[in-house]
């Protein structure tokens, strides 16, 4: 590991303008950032601990949402009574990520800002655009199981690794954030991340020194929630594909939907195009399917990663399925 | 082999120290001189129940705190990269990966390493446990946490390597249990049983798995580290029952086998 200067930070104000310069960073828990600087991926040259600010509370706000310091822990928010009872998206998919041990650790904003699992990124003898731009991708010609089909571009197919976040833009969540300058804002979690484009170094819409303070939940989406994680272990392991939804079925057709994927993009990834085709219409297996269908109709595979064409289709339709309710038994025997 | 320090990195392309730019120092920084050398900060935290002061490189893990300069070495470095848990300890009652963790971090922090396990609760995770009973179930030994008897009877390792963080994970686990914490096979159950809430877990072993997933074992101890947790639950649900009965107990238990 590099050397590197370290502050604590008493106060947000203090901290954000600390860490306004770009070799600098912010630490919360830890986990991804010490992992990275020990592989000398990131050697930041400044780190500002915002481990001890008062930002680790939820509290209900008078839209019926929450508001969830930055610094709540990843199980805290898990297991928060009001989150299982009203928000149980976000706690099952808390509770798929990582480890006991390590969610713990995982603040709220260490985790949306978490970087990408791309093997590449992570090997410092190998070119990536995202850890040095202008290098090269080394996951295009490579390795690129765990890759985006969708929203990528030909200098990085990098994926978000975060399954917290797929649910905080199905639930529709907002960052809260304090710049450098004093200002605060609020950042859509959905417009957070960016598309990789012609510049993946740029992973969020924050500025340096940006601090998140938290990040708000509306109230809930209508109808059931259900988080679903494929990986190639049934535990401890990335998502392949995961699928975020929020389904509620009138009579016999979607009246409200909320969708969200993981692992098939650098961003998690608002399915607006299937929302769109399934709203209002019957909640069949077939309009599932064809929702998602619609929303990867201009999804591509690089080699390693085809298979999550499939996958992503069958784990939309499926958890479509399940949260309207239909009987598993039916599924026997069809074609996806 | 000569010891060498975690923090270097001989080998690495440019593994030498990167100067503090100026923008950024401050008092200990500029301390550490302008050659870049590493800032060292003081820390007290309280590791097994006793006060530490120690100074650290602002670089060093906890792991290597504990181990380097505290002399802890009960608590092993796997992976050095939170995949494998053999670093597991618990801090202010909760487990973590020390590998992943500033030791400069902990500053007032309440570190319980394998050392210290045997005063734990196995229950509240407080210090000073009042199960005590691990002891007795094993005659002979002078003082450990149930869970660690269970190790012992259940022979819930081989080389030993892993054993440290299961046995911390193991313990923070059973807390985690009896303040009805929830795991993502809770939530499975509570949708297979057509439950609209998720409530306390019973301990299946699938529940009981995956709380452990964050601790590999190369050795593949696995089916005996569930037993050993098997039968540390079974003897807290069994204190509890006598608790219940109230007084009268029938003192302290023997092993059952
Ligand atoms: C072995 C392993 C397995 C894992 N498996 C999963 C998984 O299955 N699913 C999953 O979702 N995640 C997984 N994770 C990732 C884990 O969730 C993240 O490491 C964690 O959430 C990061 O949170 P942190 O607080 O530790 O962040 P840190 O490491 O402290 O910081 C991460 C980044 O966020 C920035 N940051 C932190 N807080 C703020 C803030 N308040 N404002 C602005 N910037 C901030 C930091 O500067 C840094 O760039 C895994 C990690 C490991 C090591
Ligand atoms: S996919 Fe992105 S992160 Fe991975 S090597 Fe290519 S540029 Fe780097
Ligand atoms: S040594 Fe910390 S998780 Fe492996
Ligand atoms: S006993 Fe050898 S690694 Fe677990």
């Amino acid at each position: 590991m590099r050397a590197f200067t370290y502050e604590r930070a008493e106060a947000a104000e203090a901290a954000a303008g600390r860490a306004a310069d770009p070799s600098a960073s912010f630490i919360a828990g830890g986990t991804n950032l010490v992992d990275l600087m020990k592989l000398q991926v990131l050697s930041p040259s400044h780190l500002v601990d915002v481990s001890r600010l008062p930002l680790d509370r939820i509290e209900a706000t008078e839209e019926g949402g929450l508001r969830i310091g930055a610094l709540v822990t990843n199980s805290a928010l898990a297991n928060d009574e009001r989150i299982k009872a009203t928000w149980p998206l976000l706690s099952r998919a808390l509770l798929s990520g990582a480890t006991a041990q390590l969610r713990n650790k995982a603040t709220t904003g260490g985790n949306l800002l978490q970087r990408t699992r791309c093997y590449y990124f992570y090997d410092t003898t190998s070119p990536c655009n995202k850890r040095e731009p202008g290098s090269g991708c080394g996951a295009l010609e490579g390795f690129n199981r765990i890759h985006a089909i969708l929203g990528a571009s030909e200098h990085c197919i990098a994926t978000h690794p975060s399954d917290m976040a797929v649910a905080m833009v199905a639930l529709g969540a907002e960052a809260e954030t304090l710049r450098p300058d004093g200002r605060r804002r609020r950042v859509a979690v959905e417009a957070l991340h960016r598309l990789p484009g012609e510049r993946p170094e740029l992973e969020t819409v924050l500025e340096p020194g940006e601090l998140i303070e938290a990040v708000v939940l509306p109230p809930p989406p209508k109808g059931r929630q259900l988080y679903r994680k494929v990986r190639d272990r049934s535990s401890y392991a990335f998502a392949l594909v995961s699928v975020a939804v929020a389904l509620e079925v009138e009579g016999n057709a979607v009246s409200s939907l909320r969708l969200a994927l993981g692992g098939v993009a650098h961003k998690p990834w608002r399915a607006s195009r299937a929302e769109a085709a399934l709203l209002g219409q019957p909640a069949t297996r077939d309009s599932f399917r064809a929702a998602a269908e619609a929303e990867l109709a201009e999804a591509v595979g690089h080699g390693g990663n085809d298979f999550k064409l499939p996958l992503a289709r069958r784990v939309i339709a499926a958890t479509l399925a399940d949260a309207a309710g239909l009987t598993p038994e039916a599924e026997e025997g069809e074609p996806v | 082999m000569p010891h060498r320090d975690p923090l270097d990195r001989p080998g690495r392309p440019g593994a030498g120290p990167a100067a503090a730019p100026d923008t950024l120092s401050r008092a200990a920084a500029a301390d550490a001189g302008q050659t870049g050398a590493a800032q060292r900060e003081s820390v007290t935290l309280t590791v097994n129940g006793r006060r530490e002061t120690v100074e650290v490189d602002v670089r060093r893990s906890l792991l290597d705190l504990l181990r380097e300069q505290l002399d802890l070495t009960g608590s092993k470095k796997g992976c050095d990269h939170g995949q494998c848990g053999a670093c597991t300890v618990l801090v202010n009652g909760r487990r973590i990966n020390a590998c992943l963790s500033l030791a400069v971090m902990h500053d007032g922090d309440e570190v319980v390493t394998v050392e210290g396990l045997e005063a734990i609760d196995a229950q509240t995770l407080a210090p000073g446990g009042t199960m005590g009973s691990g002891a007795a179930a094993l005659g002979d030994v002078p003082s450990l946490h149930p869970l660690q008897a269970a190790f012992v009877r259940e022979d819930a390792f081989q080389c030993g390597y892993c054993t440290p963080g299961q046995l911390c994970s193991g313990v923070a686990l059973l807390g985690e249990l009896a303040a009805g914490e929830a795991s993502i096979v809770t939530w499975e159950r509570a949708d297979a049983d057509g439950a609209d809430a998720v409530g306390a877990a019973p301990a299946s072993d699938e529940e009981l798995r995956e709380r452990m997933s964050g601790n590999l074992c190369r050795c593949g101890a696995y089916p005996n580290i569930l037993g050993a947790l098997r039968r540390t639950l079974g003897q807290i649900e069994e204190g509890a029952e006598r608790a219940d009965r109230g007084p009268g107990r029938d003192g302290a238990r023997g092993g059952t086998g």
